[in-house]
């Protein structure tokens, strides 16, 4: 297990570091100069020059990468060229409602997911697995950020449900925070929803089929206790795995819906920083998701080997 | 999954008759033949778009701006500047379909030959294992806010950017596949002839794989099509005027309430395709499936 975890984080170290010379030189491959590119508006050769000192812009690429990697580890991503507030006061208040509308998103595709996928493997051939099967393919194959647009057409427009657009802090008001979240967590989620679900029926069937659930039938246990004590600890690993591989995905996913619903998360101040040229912002973006993704998936793997211990010994996630 | 090889099935004359049972299976699946008609169709559509449209892509009708489907003349109504919706979508569909092929083309082209290199020799898996990773590091949408803050964005970056975020996939099942090839017998067989390493993997290895491969970029299409419409959503990918179901979208939500339907057909012919692609998909797959029948 110790063995495991320090090669699973060195690793993640390792691909923490690339990440990191990739976006530096990344900002290095912008049109221009980059000092031209911090200086926005103010375009003065005195200006110029002392951002080039600032940010170290005259030293060997070695040093500025080593300052660059100081100034990020200590969360000072620069000042946004457009607002002129720091990258980082920027990030903690879009965060939050980028994590809430994810984990919500998760909570949902799960629930749906391992509810259909169970049903499908259970009711195998019967209408019900058809009817599964089809809401997954079609959940599958839907833009999800068209599957936003109608919503707001038919339920927010048209019937006022719920709300078109905006964000209320969930600290200053909890019920109108989630009627604000549910419909855009709901669309997010669909897509996972329909993965979790094909995955889970695909592992239910084979542990319907594997001899231990066959064992546990001839003991006399009841098909439901079955079901529930065998089959869904599997889900439990299921939905980690397509979490931890659709991490990815999830982000894409978040920017969209944020954009359509008008929500102030990470996604919308993303968007809006690509068009603005804001560059700063953009490098913090793109640095940030790349480390976030790296450790939330390091804790997926070692979550993985809690739940399931033949990992601890292979090392090898089958 | 647990592989259970039949040797027979690798070598010349067997293989010959896997290709007919495979193509019998989906034959007498209706949900593959379905499938395939309407990607066959589309595919028609796609590439004679220039011509078959009823009106070109730009051509402007303030007259009849916002016509509802069934408008003389306009099958599907019209936009918003009395652009007719239905040649749009089929330029856009074919916008669609170009980025899915080039993206995934990006991603077998520098995938294919990793995940051979990785599965093959050992002393490459673990480097090829931190690229995947790193790549893995950066969603799509991610890398493509990148690439569009650095080169612009464009229908060829938006491609770019999704076949990118394909390639630890193709690398993953490649290497498996090569992995399984490697520890049959004819390829040891080779190996005791004296066959060089790049003889093996190009002469035994790659052919045999191609089943895999092939199942991969049947689901990497479907999945760069809904990409590219969301590059071109946001804006990031083609460009307004050139038609694209993305941007077809996004002007549309402008002006949701009043013409639904600019809204509501780009996105069923996004799904559309998507969900040929991978219903074609799940189909191909069961009937490469050596356990046959077990879906």
């Amino acid at each position: 297990m110790a063995r495991y975890l320090l090669t699973r984080a060195w690793q993640s170290a390792l691909t923490l570091l690339m990440s990191t010379i990739v976006v530096f030189v990344g900002v290095r491959a912008l049109p221009g100069d980059p000092a031209l590119a911090l200086a926005g508006e103010d375009r003065s050769p005195e200006a110029l020059e002392a951002i080039r000192r600032h940010y170290g812009l005259d030293q060997p690429l070695p040093v500025q990468f080593a300052q660059y990697v100081e100034r990020m580890a200590q969360g000072d991503f620069g000042v946004s060229i457009r607002t002129g507030t720091p990258v980082s006061s920027m990030l903690t208040t879009a965060l939050p409602v980028t994590v809430e509308l994810s984990v919500l998103a998760i909570l949902i595709a799960a629930a749906l997911g391992v509810g259909a996928g169970v049903l499908a493997a259970v009711r195998r051939g019967r209408p019900a697995e058809w009817l599964a099967n089809g809401l997954a393919l079609i959940g599958l194959s839907v833009p999800h950020f068209w599957l936003g647009l109608l919503a707001i057409l038919y339920l927010s427009v048209a019937t006022g449900l719920f709300p078109a657009s905006g964000f209320v802090p969930i600290l200053e008001d909890p019920v109108d925070n989630l009627h604000h979240i549910v419909l855009p967590a709901v669309i997010l989620g669909t897509g996972l929803a329909a993965i979790i679900m094909r995955q889970t029926r695909s592992a239910m069937l084979d542990s319907l089929s594997s001899d231990y659930v066959r064992t546990a039938k001839a003991k006399g246990l009841r098909p439901r206790a079955v079901i529930t004590r065998h089959a869904l600890r599997n889900s439990l690993i299921v939905v980690v795995t397509v979490v931890g591989l659709q991490l990815g995905g999830l982000i894409s996913g978040a920017v969209v819906t944020e954009q359509i619903f008008g929500l102030p998360g990470f996604g919308k101040m993303t968007i809006d920083a690509v068009f603005q040229r804001d560059y700063p912002v953009i490098q913090a973006v793109v640095l940030l998701t790349a480390a976030a993704y790296i450790v939330i998936n390091f804790f997926v793997d070692l979550l993985y080997s809690v739940i399931d211990p033949r990992i601890r010994v292979t090392g090898d996630p089958a | 999954m647990t592989v259970l090889t039949v040797p027979m099935a690798e070598t010349g004359t067997a293989s010959i008759t896997r290709r007919t049972r495979v193509l019998r299976r989906l034959r007498r699946n209706p949900l593959a033949v379905v499938s395939f008609v309407v990607l066959a169709l589309a595919g028609v559509i796609a590439l004679l778009s220039p011509w078959l449209a009823p009106y070109s892509v730009d051509q402007t009708d303030f007259a009849r701006t916002f016509a509802p489907p069934g408008t003389a003349g306009h099958l599907l109504g019209t936009d918003d500047l009395g652009r007719d919706v239905l040649s749009r979508i089929m330029l856009g569909a074919r916008a669609s379909l170009q980025v899915g092929l080039l993206a995934v083309a990006t991603s077998l082209v520098i995938g294919v030959p990793l995940g051979l290199a990785a599965g093959y020799f050992r002393a490459w898996d673990a480097v090829i294992s931190r690229f995947t990773d790193l790549l893995l590091a950066f969603p799509f949408l991610i890398m493509a806010v990148g690439l569009a803050a650095i080169r612009g964005a464009s229908l060829g970056n938006a491609a770019v950017a999704i076949g990118i975020a394909q390639i630890p996939g193709v690398i993953r099942v490649v290497r498996s596949d090569t992995l399984r090839l490697k520890s049959l017998d004819f390829v040891a067989a080779a190996v005791v002839d004296g066959a060089s390493d790049l003889w093996v993997l190009a002469r035994h290895i790659l052919p045999n794989a191609t089943s895999v491969i092939l199942v991969q970029a049947t689901v990497a299409i479907p999945a760069a099509i809904l990409g590219e419409a969301v590059l071109s959503f946001l804006g990031l990918g083609i460009q307004p005027p050139a038609p694209s179901l993305g941007t077809m979208l996004a002007t549309a939500q402008q002006f949701a309430a009043r013409a639904p339907w600019a809204a509501v057909f780009p996105g069923v012919v996004i799904m559309g395709l998507a969900l040929a692609f991978n219903v074609f998909g799940d189909a191909l797959r069961d009937a490469l499936d050596p356990k046959g029948d077990r879906r």
